[in-house]
């Protein structure tokens, strides 16, 4: 901790003149102390400074009290207080999280048992005899995201590439304000597009491909390829950002050489500039992953909202979308469940969270 | 011969992806207006939806938007910059800033949906304060921390650090440093933060659509906006979300260009901000 020292003035420089005298540190040492905070008595400055008897007074003209010590020392103090209770805020507010949702989530496994709730695949909360397996629904999510991010990465990071390595300056500029657009835009748009464009295209799709079929149920175009595009495409800001950055923070060197090798454009983008920047990627994916994992409202619109196994043409619902749908209404253990579904995607996030960290934390062990 | 085109192909692929891109924002905007621009007129922005009168109208979401949006902004904002300021101006090493740097990551990618189960218990049931605007703010204020927290320490970051060791050689106490040169210094940062932190609370919808409820109407006296903090009251996007529902998608298509329109303004903002505002490109003081 740093404090606040009063000093005799007087004899503080009489000191500082011997050091100085001796190697020349006395200078150094003003300087630090004044870094230092410390603070000057006020004898000096009220009794010596400018009388005759102090020696050193041409010396260290202009130097004043920094501050009244008692009234700095608590202003100070103070300060450094709500700094630090800003920061733990956040400690504050996961820790409450964590605790809230299991708190909230936990009963209803106990409740149902856990095999029952998270394998069992029939979802039927209102009938007579309830039966609560989520299982299809976080299958869902997972199988969803996986989708989705095989769906959107490959286009966005090569728009990362075309931002940071082929790009001219001032159509990467336009291009990557367009992109910060997109990724500033509500995802009720997004959902209101995916409905009122993608579905009716899926849904003629979904015609052509199950023309002959009678088995099928026609889902209108609300079914888990709409979603899986809808999140491909609002997981894309997030993703060409974040691997944009890794790919401008590859030493030009790595490409200079590349280049001297003789390696063109293309080789050296996937063969040096890429690898080199994979750390920075591998977040970008992750980052995108959790995004898409947690979109709820325009997967919502376009999902159609049925609890079914993950295909591409079947209504679907997700983690997310079961706790938008059905929080309004859910009472009693029904409600006490669809904690537990928020807890399972809590965990889910927290994983990928951990994950980021662990990727992070790879990155700055290669950097350093 | 054949690499050459295998090349050419590749870096159409990736103009092609760019291009898609821009396309694709463009493609929204245009669909967007177009359809929704007609439903916007003054009685639309400043009328309620009502049977009895035969309008259609979000000034009500549009108060509970602003609601939403000033109390958010009026807790996040300084705890935010605080833990800002803690971070890059006080913490050393150790456990414990670790700790808050993944806290904050961690906060930063929780779904929104998370954060409305979490507000709608902790809030609405365990502070009794129920389905309220309230209740909103206080959920979005701890989704936009981490938002305000970032942009502010990358800031705090850029500003030099010649600054710093000018104001100590001055004798400046650390907090009056920080008072008169460092935030003033990072004031663009800071405000480029706040801007996209508005956004992000004028674009969200499913933590606001579990603790905020979706209220309509305008408050009937000047008492009720008082009122209002602690009454349900739907944003604009909520509404959008509920209209899509109903099919109603004019409503949808009128409050999805007011949104963009929003959205658009904001963006111009931060661009002029980050433009004018840089601490490298002013002159210096005499």
């Amino acid at each position: 901790m740093k404090a606040y020292v009063v000093i005799n003035g007087y004899m503080f420089y009489k000191y500082l003149r011997i050091c100085t005298k001796r190697n020349g540190s006395g200078e150094k040492l003003w300087k630090g102390m004044l870094h230092m905070r410390y603070i000057i008595s006020e004898s000096y400055n009220n009794g010596y400074k400018n009388t005759k008897k102090n020696p050193y007074r041409s010396h260290y003209q202009g130097c004043h009290v920094i501050g009244r010590r008692s009234r700095a020392e608590i202003v100070e103090s103070v300060a450094e207080a709500v700094f630090t209770s800003c920061a733990f805020c956040s400690v504050l507010v996961v820790a409450s999280m964590t605790l809230y949702m299991v708190a909230n989530g936990l009963p209803a496994v106990f409740q149902v048992g856990l095999k029952e709730i998270l394998l069992s695949s029939i979802w039927e909360p209102v009938a007579k005899e309830p039966s609560f397996g989520i299982g299809y629904v976080v299958l869902t999510s997972v199988a969803g995201t996986a989708m989705a991010v095989i769906i959107g990465v490959p286009p966005a990071l090569l728009t990362a590439i075309f931002l940071a390595e082929v790009a001219p300056g001032k159509l990467a500029a336009v291009v990557r304000a367009a992109i910060e657009l997109l990724a500033g835009i509500p995802s009720v748009i997004y959902g209101m597009i995916g409905m009122l464009i993608l579905n009716p295209c899926i849904y003629r799709l979904e015609r052509f491909i199950f023309a002959g079929s009678s088995g099928h149920r026609f889902t209108g175009g609300a079914n888990l390829l709409s979603a899986v595009l809808v999140l491909a495409v609002m997981i894309m800001p997030t993703v060409i950002n974040i691997s944009e950055t890794a790919i401008r923070a590859v030493p030009g060197q790595l490409k200079a050489s590349s280049y001297a090798l003789g390696a063109s454009r293309v080789q050296t983008i996937f063969g040096v500039i890429l690898p080199a920047a994979k750390p920075g990627i591998a977040t970008a994916v992750v980052l995108g992953v959790g995004r898409a994992l947690g979109e709820a409202m325009a997967v919502s619109l376009v999902s159609g909202g049925v609890v079914n196994v993950p295909l591409p043409f079947h209504s679907v619902r997700l983690l997310t979308t079961a706790l938008v749908s059905e929080m309004g209404y859910a009472a009693g253990l029904h409600r006490q469940v669809l904690f537990t579904v928020g807890l399972v995607l809590f965990v889910f996030i927290v994983l990928v969270n951990l994950a980021l960290n662990r990727i992070l934390k790879e990155k700055e062990g290669q950097d350093g | 011969m054949v690499r050459k085109l295998v090349e050419c192909f590749i870096l159409g692929m990736i103009y092609g992806a760019a291009f898609v891109c821009v396309m694709l924002l463009i493609g929204i905007l245009a669909y967007v207006f177009a359809r929704g621009i007609p439903f916007v007129n003054w009685s639309f922005i400043t009328t309620v939806t009502s049977i009895l009168h035969g309008t259609t109208g979000i000034a009500g979401n549009l108060v509970n938007t602003i609601y939403v949006v000033v109390l958010t902004l009026i807790v996040a904002v300084p705890v935010g910059v605080g833990a800002a300021v803690w971070l890059s101006e006080y913490a050393g090493g150790g456990w414990w800033v670790k700790l808050i740097v993944f806290t904050t990551q961690t906060l930063a990618g929780m779904p929104s949906v998370i954060f409305g189960l979490f507000g709608m218990v902790f809030f609405g049931v365990t502070l009794g304060l129920g389905y309220s605007v309230l209740t909103g703010s206080l959920t979005l204020t701890l989704m936009i921390l981490p938002l305000i927290t970032r942009n502010t320490q990358e800031a705090l970051k850029a500003v030099p650090d010649s600054y710093r060791m000018g104001a100590a050689g001055m004798g400046a106490t650390k907090w009056y440093m920080i008072r008169t040169v460092l935030l003033p210094a990072a004031m663009p940062g800071i405000v480029t933060g706040v801007i996209l932190a508005v956004g992000r609370i004028v674009g969200e919808s499913a933590a606001l659509f579990l603790t905020a409820g979706s209220g309509y109407m305008l408050p009937g006296s000047w008492r009720g906006f008082l009122h209002k903090a602690m009454e349900s009251g739907g944003t604009l996007t909520v509404q959008m979300y509920l209209s899509m529902s109903k099919a109603q998608y004019g409503v949808a298509f009128g409050i999805g260009s007011v949104l963009l329109g929003l959205v658009l303004v904001m963006n111009l903002c931060i661009r002029l901000i980050a433009v004018k505002g840089s601490v490298h490109s002013k002159p210096h003081p005499q």
